[in-house]
């Protein structure tokens, strides 16, 4: 047996010789172009930094391939950034512009900083996951493509954070980005009596239903679903394989949007519901790729200079939301879960 | 070529576009290695029937822990053999995701050596991902790693595998050393990553500031986040600067302080900051960043309870420490941590998240239990319910 316990290597002897050197004492930093930083510390030091996009699912012959770029340029020195971007960290400015041509020979963007749509946060999908409504990587695929220009150029009101995640687990940022695609089923699972009692702890599958829409049926061993308090949430699949949830013609996606992290001018936000459910449609989503793209262009159009999507939904207000977006409301947008009078409007104020 | 083509019609329509392409990433490794292969297959034929064919669960690990691998079983695997088995490594990443060309490299030969030749740089949580490896693989690759200082990250219900932001490394806006708090924490609360023993699991996450570049807030059941308590620092000559290079700081920054609290006058092309009123949004530094600085006391807010939304809805972290010194060895936060986990420890039920289960038996009583002392800074407003408990000891 291995030695265990002893951590991940430590950061410090993986940082380059100028980071060590300005630890802590940065100065400021500016864009120099759409995915190239520059950090002055108050040593007078310069750090130039290029960021650049990843698949995130990479073979290692790709990481071999920018393990060759950092020796080159970047002194063997790299980090990954929290939306799964490459960035290389040069101290030498003449560096700069011979990196980024090899990028471009390579056919690696660079951009993902600024007012831009920087990498897509996602999650396994059919690649790797039981529990998916829909692939992560191809769709992310798709979008990215569609939205290639966004990625290397700053041409929106505010930065836009896209995430995707295949199921309601909401692995990842789905909750909190401006624009979010999430894996959806619309009808409640099959239950296998006959190996739910073999396989399953019957009080855990109760519990993890958010409706009580399970209950027990002691005659089969068994549960049984109440249709009607089931929203095909699939968490009771999650606690026991006997309950399939998975459904080729009624999986898809919804997209919600205009929420946020950071704290600046306001508060932290969920994303909210836009668009209740598109059809899977692979390889190339065409329907969801088409509606980000929309609410994108919208966005672009209607905002305020350094307004979030959120931000500016909030000014305007949601009856003109989709009024601009000329996306229909239906009963599926209003909340009937726990917290859900919290979202209706408690006011005589708002736009015919 | 052209017949190996057809195999995947679909997926071959992803190695078009502009932006990298993941098939492009698991033909390379499948052009090398037979598991990958199968993927490839077996991702073909869940885009043909729009649906997974990965059987539920699956528990695999490695000897002395109890989480950091994710097992995971072909439902074909009889027509793809080589993904019958394809099982997740997680390994713990060094905070802040610097690496050296050295330390990849070496990641790599070892993962081209037990498992698919492919890697997910990062899984959402911070890991590096080494994707699809068979059950006997696991040990000796383990030990390999270990051999070259890679230890595995959390899984199940454990201390998942903190994360942080860039941080002092390479930003100015950072008020604490995110990669050394989250490296001495990782290292602080091994026994707990590795070994599952709670109701269900715990993230940590750290930033250097409200800007908040790990998402921590959303995603961590413990947020730590950058602030300072004293003011902002305002380089006027370079307020100046903006001024003469014709940014407009009245519409981009005065106006959109949320508290009001800047004040520029054109005249002199100055501003002035009433920091008793700043809530340190970050707005006007991040716009300014030459101009203007985050204070020089330094800390933390501690927020607690993020979490996706089930079972009981999404929630945000809330304010639980207003303000926390982070020094060398960080004892208060390590404190801080066993305190609320304890409690979770013995209050939490089955699968339940510490928000969800503060949610359920109220913060009043959390507090109580946990000894923090209730402040204004907890809430956005007091209840508007008058149902409240007494204990009999405040009572005659």
């Amino acid at each position: 047996m291995s030695r265990t316990d002893f951590g991940p290597p430590h950061y410090s002897t993986l940082i380059p010789d100028i980071i060590k050197e300005n630890y802590g004492k940065w100065l400021y930093h500016e864009q120099i172009r759409p995915g190239v930083l520059k950090h002055v510390s108050e040593t007078g030091a310069e750090l130039y930094t290029v960021r650049v996009g990843s698949p995130r699912l990479a073979s290692i012959d790709f990481i071999r391939e920018i393990c060759e770029i950092a020796d080159k340029y970047s002194k063997g020195h790299l980090r990954f950034t929290s939306r799964h971007n490459i960035e290389f960290l040069l101290d030498d400015k003449e560096m700069v512009e011979p990196l980024l041509e090899e990028l471009a020979r390579r056919g690696l963007p660079v951009g993902g900083t600024g007012h831009s749509v920087s990498n897509i946060v996602h999650t396994q999908g059919w690649v790797h996951c039981h529990s998916a409504a829909t692939d992560a990587s191809g769709l992310v695929k798709s979008l990215m493509d569609g939205l290639y220009d966004y990625f290397v150029e700053n041409k929106l009101p505010n930065m836009v954070r896209i995430a995707v995640a295949c199921c309601l687990n909401m692995c990842g940022a789905v909750h909190c980005s401006d624009i979010a695609i999430v894996g959806i089923h619309r009808k409640p699972p099959r239950i296998d009596h006959e190996r739910l009692h073999k396989v399953c702890e019957i009080p855990s599958v109760i519990q993890s239903c958010p409706t009580g829409a399970i209950k027990p049926n002691p005659k089969l061993k068994s549960v049984d679903v109440n249709p009607d308090k089931c929203m095909y949430c699939g968490n009771c699949y999650t606690v026991c394989p006997a309950m399939p949830i998975a459904d080729p013609e009624n999986d898809g996606v919804a997209i919600f949007v205009g929420g946020k992290v950071s704290n600046a001018r306001t508060a932290p936000k969920f994303s909210r519901l836009a668009i209740p459910y598109l059809p899977n449609n692979p390889p190339r989503w065409t329907e969801t790729v088409e509606a980000v793209k929309h609410l994108l262009e919208v966005y672009a159009e209607n905002a305020l200079p350094g307004e979030r999507y959120g931000e500016w939904i909030e000014r305007i207000g949601w009856e003109r939301f989709f009024k601009l977006t000329g996306l229909p409301f239906t009963e599926k947008h209003i909340d009937d879960f726990i917290f859900a009078p919290t979202t209706f409007r408690t006011t005589t104020q708002f736009n015919w | 070529m052209a017949n190996e083509e057809k195999k995947t019609p679909l997926l071959d329509q992803l190695e078009e576009g502009r932006w990298p392409s993941f098939v492009k990433e698991i033909k390379k490794a499948a052009a090398k290695n037979k598991k990958a292969e199968a993927l490839l297959g077996q991702l073909e034929l869940s885009y043909r029937e729009k649906k997974v064919h990965w059987k539920h669960g699956g528990i695999v690990g490695v000897k002395g822990y109890g989480g950091g691998v994710i097992g995971r079983y072909s439902d074909v695997p009889e027509q793809f053999p080589e993904a019958a088995e394809f099982h997740t490594i997680r390994v713990n990443q060094p905070a802040g995701w610097f690496y050296t060309t050295e330390a990849l490299r070496k990641l790599c030969d070892i993962w081209e050596k037990y498992g698919s030749g492919l890697t997910n740089f990062h899984g959402s949580t911070g890991d590096a991902i080494l994707l699809g490896t068979d059950t006997d693989k696991l040990q000796p690759c383990f030990d390999e790693l270990a051999e070259a200082g890679f230890d595995l990250g959390g899984s199940g219900s454990d201390l998942r595998t903190p994360s942080c932001c860039v941080g002092p490394a390479r930003c100015e806006f950072a008020c604490i050393d995110t990669l050394d708090v989250c490296h001495e924490i990782t290292m602080e609360f091994q026994n707990e990553l590795h070994r599952p023993m709670w109701p269900y699991k715990f993230k940590i996450k750290i930033a250097g500031c409200p800007n908040d570049c790990v998402a921590s807030i959303a995603r961590a059941d413990l947020s730590v986040i950058g602030t300072w308590r004293d003011a902002i620092r305002v380089n006027q000559e370079e307020v100046k600067a903006y001024a003469e290079a014709g940014f407009d700081i009245q519409g981009l920054v005065v106006d959109k302080c949320p508290k009001k609290a800047v004040k520029y006058n054109a005249e002199t092309r100055e501003i002035v900051i009433d920091n008793e009123s700043c809530t340190r949004c970050m707005h006007c530094i991040n716009e300014m960043p030459k101009a203007l600085r985050v204070g020089k006391e330094g800390g933390a807010t501690l927020l607690i309870g993020a979490k996706a939304p089930i079972v009981k809805s999404a929630f945000m972290s809330w304010v639980i420490i207003p303000f926390m010194e982070l020094k060398p060895p960080y004892t208060e936060l390590k404190d801080f941590i066993r305190t609320i986990t304890d409690w979770w420890d013995e209050n939490g039920k089955t699968r339940e998240r510490i928000g969800e289960t503060i949610y359920r038996l109220g913060m009043p009583k959390f507090l109580r239990d946990t000894g923090i002392k209730p402040v204004p800074q907890m809430v956005t407003a007091p209840r508007a319910n008058p149902y409240y408990f007494w204990y009999p000891e405040e009572v005659k």
